[in-house]
């Protein structure tokens, strides 16, 4: 019998498929799904999941698809989306990096966004802390800011070239940078304006609607779709500089472009949802563990773990001191470390 | 580079020269210029007027935190440099200042303690627990503690403590408020009783980094060398450690976290010094002091007339030389 399932689409798209993977992925779906309707009944107004299904097709008690459409169906499908955007931005840039280090949050593109908005939140405030502008365009400062860190990172790490490892370090030593413009712009500014900007870098899908979603979904949508085209190239990429060269990929440029998606997808993620950790570092090697490190089922796996992360994240954060709510920020971080540290410890090559 | 042992000597004594005018510079310097006769009398002879008791109360405590502090976090990052074999390594590296700030935060915000000599015993003890997690999990498996273990144990701790930190934050703004000066790295209103109460472990710690700058050197030909020379390296490794959190646990608890003096200055004294320990720690010691007083006495008039945190100045002038470092790294090899 064969192990592997190839797809082949026109003369540019190609995937193979072990068939173990295929099995995970349809397991990962369920699993989405079930979260979901899981998430969408739950928080103060309790539902049962048939009563949440039920509402989410306009059946069932009007207050219930109120609640459901108006205020948990955004918030759930932003998380949703976060996650699988935050997961795939971090499987290309190891893949790209070949070390399992690198994530969004270490090369810095989440600092970056994270330090413009709270510039954005310093600079268009008056005294009584009302913002002088929409805060509809939160979203473009931060996406606006993971940018300049990565172009910054990319300039000052490009040197004939761009070797990973200076990639990584150099995103460490930037991310270091919007660190430090971050505590200057808090501390500079009156505490409640800081307080608000912390509950957005620790990352939180508090307060989603529609808009958001109209926003985030066309955008994250669109590069995932960029992310399987591009994938033959991240696992050329992953085979080291002289194989790459040698296979005829026109590495630098592809690096630059695969670089150029994760930040796009990042900011689309930190834009709406913050600073959420750890999601980039950790799903794409629990993918890899799953259905190995082919990408094209990689990414697939790797975004729905992702997606499945934040949300239960979310819902955790909603459930756990209720009627307080937890940034689900905290949650990835809290198991995405020592899930991290486990890595390391089993990991026999380090 | 400096290479004769009498040429080192007098270097060593034209840098302590260049310390003690900028512990001049940052007792005079400041919001309110002091003159420097007014300064001498406020130290010789204290009339109790408003310009001797900023002198005395003030600025004082104040030069003398950073010259320390300064000194002991260069020192433990020339420690760590060698421990790890990398040259971007520093005490943030091994989770120090995450574990001090998480232990804060969890005390402020569960316990409502805010006196200021409190929370630095809380911090030492935050910095010595990230450090021992950090040892204990590099430690384990085969082979032992390889520096690649280590750095990338202490990068996943301290992005643990930092993250937890981060979420009691952002659910708690009383707590916000009053440790966000402190998690930033300040040497500005500290008293000088803060510093004496931690200034002996941070001299007994000194003392033994100049005891085992020799053994340094041999383990810095690499694990296989120093264990054929008879070195019994995981003792001495262990002993490295325990002073680098001597060292900068106690600056944590002094002044908070402060960032990039533990990776800057062991660079700059190399190029000073040489690689030799018995030579580079006392001059990482004394470039340490003279950085973070600069940096401090920046840090007075960025902003005036409001301070900007030490810590914040260390890293907008750390970050460029790292990644100058990180550049320059790479292509050596």
């Amino acid at each position: 019998m064969k192990k592997y399932i190839t797809v082949r689409m026109g003369k540019h798209i190609s995937f193979f498929y072990d068939k173990k993977a295929v099995a995970v992925l349809a397991a990962l779906i369920a699993a989405a799904v079930f979260l979901f309707v899981i998430s969408i009944g739950s928080g103060e107004m309790r539902m049962s999941p048939l009563e949440a299904a039920a509402a989410l097709f306009g059946y069932g008690e009007e207050i219930h698809q109120t609640v459901i459409v108006t205020f948990r169906l955004p918030r759930v499908l932003v998380a949703w989306m976060a996650g699988m955007a935050l997961a795939v931005a971090g499987a290309v840039l190891q893949g790209m990096v070949r070390n399992p280090l690198a994530s969004p949050d270490v090369l810095g593109i989440t600092g970056g966004a994270v330090a413009a908005v709270v510039g954005f939140l310093a600079l268009f405030s008056d005294e009584n802390n009302s913002l002088t502008v929409s805060i509809h365009w939160l979203p473009l400062a931060a996406f606006l800011g993971a940018t300049a860190a990565a172009w910054l990172v990319y300039m000052l790490a490009w040197k004939n070239g761009l070797a990973p490892l200076r990639l990584v370090l150099v995103g460490i030593g930037v991310s270091a940078l919007m660190q430090a413009l971050t505590t200057l712009l808090m501390i500079t500014g009156p505490i409640y304006r800081a307080s608000q900007a912390n509950v957005w870098i620790t990352g939180s899908v508090y307060g989603a609607s529609w808009q958001h979603v109209s926003l985030m979904a066309p955008w994250v949508i669109g590069l995932l779709l960029v992310a399987m085209l591009a994938a033959r190239h991240v696992n050329v990429q992953e085979l080291g500089d002289e194989l790459a060269i040698g296979l005829g990929g026109a590495v630098e440029r592809q690096r630059l472009g695969l670089v150029l998606l994760s930040t796009a997808l990042t900011g689309g993620a930190v834009a709406f949802a913050g600073g959420i950790g750890f999601v980039g570092l950790m799903a794409p090697h629990m993918a890899r563990r799953l259905v190995g490190s082919a990408f094209g089922a990689l990414l697939p796996t790797a975004a729905l773990l992702g997606g499945v992360f934040v949300m239960g994240a979310d819902l955790a954060g909603r459930l756990l001191l209720a009627p307080t709510e937890i940034p689900a920020g905290v949650f990835t971080a809290a198991i995405g470390a020592p899930y991290f540290i486990y890595l390391l410890y089993r990991s026999r090559k380090l | 580079m400096l290479s004769t042992n009498r040429q080192k000597m007098v270097g060593l004594i034209g840098l302590l020269i260049v310390l003690l005018a900028a512990m001049w510079m940052s007792i005079v310097c400041g919001y309110t210029d002091t003159s420097w006769r007014q300064a001498m009398a406020a130290l010789i002879d204290n009339n109790g007027s408003n310009a001797h008791l900023v002198v005395a109360t003030v600025r004082l405590p104040r030069a003398l935190i950073a010259a320390v502090v300064g000194a002991s976090l260069a020192m433990a990052g020339a420690l760590m440099q060698a421990l790890t074999r990398n040259p971007l390594a520093s005490p943030g590296i091994f989770g120090i200042n995450a574990g001090a700030g998480f232990f804060i935060v969890v005390m402020v915000t569960f316990f409502s303690i805010s006196s200021l000599q409190m929370l630095s015993w809380i911090a030492f003890i935050g910095a010595a627990a990230a450090a021992a997690i950090v040892f204990v999990i590099s430690a384990a498996g085969k082979d032992g503690l390889t520096p690649l273990k280590m750095t990338l144990a202490g990068t996943a701790v301290a992005a643990l403590f930092a993250s937890l930190t981060q979420g009691m934050l952002a659910m708690n703004e009383k707590a916000l408020e009053e440790v966000l000066f402190w998690l930033a790295g300040s040497v500005a209103g500290r008293k000088l009783e803060l510093l004496t109460a931690v200034f002996p472990y941070l001299a007994a710690a000194w003392a033994g980094a100049m005891l085992l700058a020799r053994h340094v050197n041999i383990l810095m030909m690499g694990d296989d060398v120093a264990k054929g020379l008879g070195q019994r390296t995981n003792l001495i490794k262990a002993a490295a450690v325990l002073l680098v959190v001597l060292l900068a646990g106690g600056s944590v608890a002094v002044a908070g976290p402060i960032g990039f003096i533990g990776i800057m200055v062991p660079h700059m004294a190399r190029a000073l010094a040489g690689v030799d320990h018995r030579w580079l720690l006392p001059y990482c010691a004394l470039l340490g002091g003279i950085l973070l007083l600069m940096a401090d006495i920046g840090a007075r008039y960025v902003l005036m007339p409001r301070e900007v945190p030490v810590g914040i100045v260390t890293a907008l002038l750390g970050v460029p030389f790292f990644i100058y470092i990180a550049r320059r790294g790479i292509a050596a090899k």
